[in-house]
C-alpha cells in the first residue's frame, strides 16, 4: 500500500484557532498562491482588520463579515515528501452536522485548545465525536502559547485537563504540542519562544500519521447496483473489507446461498485476478439470480443478520428525535425503516455529568446509546471489527439526522 | 491502491450511487480537462457505456478546437450528446461586453442549463467541479440538492458522512452530483496521463502560451506556459504559485461574483 497522501480535519472551541493554523500550514509550506493571499489581505482591508489568515478557509461572504466558519471545506498543501488535505471544521454548535461532515472523511485529527482559555464544551465534543467516528491517529495542539508568555507550567495544566478528557474516549494523542499558529511558533518549524519542549512540530507530527491501512479482513461487497453489459450481467458495488480472487467461493449473505466468483470486471482490464479494499468494481458469481441492491457478498466469519440494533448515535440536525418517530436505516447499500425503540442512556458530550436514563427524545447535538427495530434483517459487523459494515446513517423524512456505531454483541 | 486508484474508486462509486438513485439524470461536459476526466470515468463505471446522455452547454463563445474535440469524442465514444443554447438571448446578442459578465454567464449559461433540465425532466446532473478550484467549491457536497430556481442554499447543506447522501428529491428539487470534488488539478493531470485520456488540445503551449482553465474564447486568457505535454504540465504544477482560475474573468469582478454565480445555480 502505497499512499503519499494524509486528509486530516482540524477540530476543536470556536475562536480556539483553527482557521488561523490552517492559514499558517499553508504560508509557511509556501503553499499559498500570491494572488490569494493579496485578495484576503484586500478584503481584510475593506472589513478593516489585520491579514485573516481564516479568510483562506472561510471564502463564504457571510463567513467573513461574522468571522466565522458556517460549513466545512477542504485545501491542499504539499511538502517534499507528501501531499496533505486540511479539512476544515466549524466550531459551532449550531453547525455540528458541518463539523462531521468534515471530521467522517479524514484519516486523523489536529484537536486545538486555548492555551489561554483551556478545555471548553466544544472541545469536548469535539473529542468525543472523534471517538466515534473512529478516528485514532489524534495530535493536541496548545495554541496561543505567546498569550500566556510561553508558560510551560499553563500548558502543561491544559495538557493534563484535555489528556484526562480523551483518555475517558479511549482517545491516546500521539502527541500534545504548544504552539502560536499566529506566530509560527512550533507549526512547521520549532520555536525559540519554546526552548523547554523537545517534541515535534505539527508538520512533523502530521508526518508520522498513516493513510488508509488496508488490514487482513474477511471479505464484504455490498451489492450496489447490477448492470446489464453486452448480454452479461454484472454486480457493481466496492469492496468495503478484504480482497476478493476470481475463483474464490463467497456466500451471498442476504440469501444465505454459497456460490463462487466467476469473473472480476474493471473497464480496460482483462480478466484481473483479484480486487483489493477500496477498490470499485464489478463481480460475475456463478449463481447469482436475484441478487441485487443491499445484498452483501461475502466470506468467513460473515456479517451477522439481525432486525434489532444495538449502537450509539450522535445527532447532527437541528432538530430533535422523539420517540416513535418514524426513520429510515442506512448502512453501506442496505436500506430499511423503523425505529429508535429504546434511548438506553443519552447525554450532551460537552458536559459528560448529566447522563439521562429511559429518555424521551433525542435533542441537537446529542449522543445517545439507542436500540433501534427495523422491519427487516440488515446486516452489520461491530464497527470495532469492521467500521464499513458497522456504521449507519439514519433519515427522518429524506434528511440525514444521526450518525452511529454498531456495537458488539 | 495508490492514491490515483482510491480517488477513481470514489468516484465512481458517486457515479454508480447517482445513477441508481436517478434514472432521469445526465452530465454536463464543459468539454474542459476536468468534465472530460468526469465523462472518462463514466464510461469506466458502467464498463465503456454511459448510460445518460452527455450535456454541452453551448454560449456561442467557445474555441472552435472545443466543437471539433467535442464532436469527435462524441462520435468515438458513442455519446448520446445534448447540445443546449439559450437561443434567444444568443440572438438578442448576448455577450461580455454587452451588461456584465455575471448576466451573460447566468443567460448563456445558467440558463441555459435550466432549460435542458426543464426539457428533457432531468433530476440529476454529474459536474466535475473540484473542491481546489476555488474557495466557494471547497464547501461543496457531493450531492447537492438546488430548487427550481437552482439555488444553492449553502448555509444549511444536508450532512454527508460515510458516503451516505441526501438524494431524496422533493417534486421541487434537482440534484448536482460532484464525483470529481476531492481531485486536485495535479490529480487530474497525473490522472490523465495515467489513463492517457484525450484532452484538447488549448491545455498544451503553443508559441509560449497554454490555456491553464477553459470556457468561452473573450473571457479567457492564456497563460504563459511552454508546458506542451501532459507531462510538462505535471511538472509546471508542482512549482506554479498562481491559482488555476487566474485567467478566468467571471471570478475577478468582484470578491463573491463566484459565490453569487454559484447561488444562482452557475456550474
Amino acid at each position: 500500500m502505497t499512499d503519499d497522501s494524509l486528509k486530516f480535519v482540524i477540530v476543536g472551541h470556536v475562536d480556539h484557532g483553527k482557521s488561523t493554523l490552517i492559514g499558517r500550514l499553508l504560508y509557511d509550506t509556501s503553499s499559498l498562491p500570491e494572488e490569494k493571499f493579496e485578495e484576503i489581505r484586500a478584503t481584510s482591508e475593506i472589513l478593516g482588520k489585520e491579514v485573516e489568515f481564516a479568510f483562506l478557509m472561510d471564502a463564504l461572504k457571510e463567513e467573513r463579515e461574522r468571522g466565522i466558519t458556517i460549513d466545512t471545506a477542504q485545501i491542499f498543501f504539499r511538502t517534499p515528501e507528501r501531499t496533505y488535505v486540511i479539512i476544515d471544521a466549524p466550531g459551532h454548535k449550531e453547525f455540528i452536522k458541518n463539523m462531521i461532515t468534515g471530521a467522517s472523511q479524514a484519516e486523523a485529527a489536529v484537536l486545538i485548545v486555548d492555551a489561554d482559555e483551556g478545555v471548553r464544551e466544544q472541545t469536548k465534543r469535539h473529542g468525543y465525536l472523534l471517538s466515534m467516528l473512529g478516528l485514532r491517529q489524534v495530535c493536541v495542539v496548545i495554541n496561543k502559547m505567546d498569550l500566556v508568555g510561553y508558560s510551560r507550567e499553563r500548558f502543561e495544566e491544559v495538557k493534563g485537563d484535555i489528556a484526562a478528557y480523551l483518555s475517558d474516549l479511549g482517545i491516546f494523542p500521539s502527541f500534545v504540542i504548544p504552539i502560536s499558529a499566529l506566530r509560527g511558533d512550533n507549526v512547521a518549524s520549532p520555536s525559540p519562544n519554546l526552548k523547554w519542549y523537545s517534541g515535534p512540530t505539527v508538520l512533523e507530527a502530521l508526518g508520522t500519521f498513516e493513510g488508509i491501512k488496508i488490514e487482513k479482513r474477511p471479505f464484504r461487497f455490498p451489492v450496489q447496483d447490477v448492470y446489464q453489459v453486452d448480454g452479461k450481467s454484472i454486480l457493481v458495488g466496492r469492496v468495503e473489507s478484504g480482497e476478493v480472487r476470481r475463483g474464490q467461493k463467497v456466500v451471498v449473505t442476504g440469501k444465505g446461498e454459497e456460490t463462487s466468483v466467476v469473473s472480476i470486471e474493471k473497464f480496460l482490464v482483462e480478466n484481473p485476478e483479484k480486487a483489493q479494499y477500496g477498490e470499485s468494481i464489478g463481480l460475475c458469481l456463478k449463481r447469482q439470480e436475484g441478487i441485487g441492491r443491499g445484498d452483501v457478498i461475502a466470506s468467513e466469519p460473515l456479517p451477522r443478520a439481525t432486525d434489532t440494533l444495538r449502537g450509539s448515535i450522535f445527532w447532527m440536525e437541528n432538530l430533535p428525535y422523539r420517540k416513535g418517530d418514524k426513520v429510515a436505516f442506512r448502512c453501506v447499500t442496505q436500506e430499511a425503516e423503523g425505529e429508535i425503540e429504546e434511548i438506553l442512556r443519552k447525554y450532551d458530550p460537552a458536559s459528560m455529568e448529566k447522563k439521562e436514563e429511559g429518555a424521551q427524545e433525542i435533542l441537537p447535538a446529542e449522543v445517545a446509546e439507542v436500540v433501534i427495530k427495523l422491519d427487516h434483517p440488515v446486516l452489520v459487523d461491530p464497527f470495532s471489527f469492521i467500521p464499513e459494515m458497522g456504521r449507519f446513517v439514519i433519515e427522518v423524512g429524506g434528511i440525514p439526522v444521526a450518525g452511529g456505531i454498531v456495537s458488539e454483541g | 491502491m495508490d492514491h490515483l486508484d482510491q480517488l477513481e474508486s470514489k468516484s465512481i462509486y458517486i457515479i454508480r450511487e447517482a445513477y441508481y438513485r436517478f434514472k432521469d439524470i445526465a452530465m454536463l461536459w464543459s468539454v474542459g480537462k476536468d468534465s472530460t476526466t468526469l465523462l472518462w470515468l463514466c464510461r469506466k463505471a458502467f464498463f465503456g457505456k454511459v448510460p445518460f446522455p452527455i450535456i454541452h452547454i453551448d454560449t456561442g463563445y467557445k474555441f472552435p478546437e472545443m466543437y471539433e474535440f467535442r464532436d469527435r469524442l462524441a462520435r468515438e465514444w458513442g455519446l448520446n450528446l445534448i447540445v443546449g443554447r439559450n437561443e434567444e438571448k444568443i440572438k438578442e446578442g448576448m455577450g461580455p461586453f454587452k451588461g456584465s459578465k455575471l448576466e451573460c454567464c447566468t443567460e448563456l449559461k445558467t440558463n441555459a442549463l435550466k432549460q435542458v433540465i426543464a426539457k428533457y425532466g432531468l433530476k440529476a446532473i454529474l459536474l466535475g467541479i473540484r473542491r481546489d478550484e476555488h474557495g466557494i467549491r471547497a464547501k461543496e457536497r457531493y450531492f447537492s440538492p438546488r430548487d427550481t430556481q437552482f439555488k444553492w442554499n449553502y448555509e444549511d447543506q444536508p450532512a454527508e458522512i460515510w458516503d451516505q447522501y441526501k438524494s431524496k428529491v422533493e417534486e421541487e428539487e434537482h440534484f448536482r452530483i460532484h464525483p470529481l470534488l476531492h481531485f486536485t488539478e495535479l490529480d487530474v493531470w497525473e490522472y490523465v496521463k495515467r489513463e492517457n485520456i484525450p484532452i484538447v488540445e488549448l491545455y498544451f503551449a503553443k508559441d509560449g502560451k497554454r490555456f491553464r482553465s477553459i470556457g468561452c474564447v473573450p473571457c479567457c486568457s492564456p497563460i504563459e506556459s511552454n508546458a506542451s505535454s501532459v507531462d510538462e504540465i505535471i511538472e509546471e504544477l508542482k512549482i506554479s504559485k498562481t491559482p488555476e482560475r487566474a485567467g478566468r474573468a467571471q471570478d475577478k469582478e468582484d470578491t463573491y461574483t463566484m459565490q453569487k454565480l454559484r447561488a444562482l445555480g452557475y456550474m
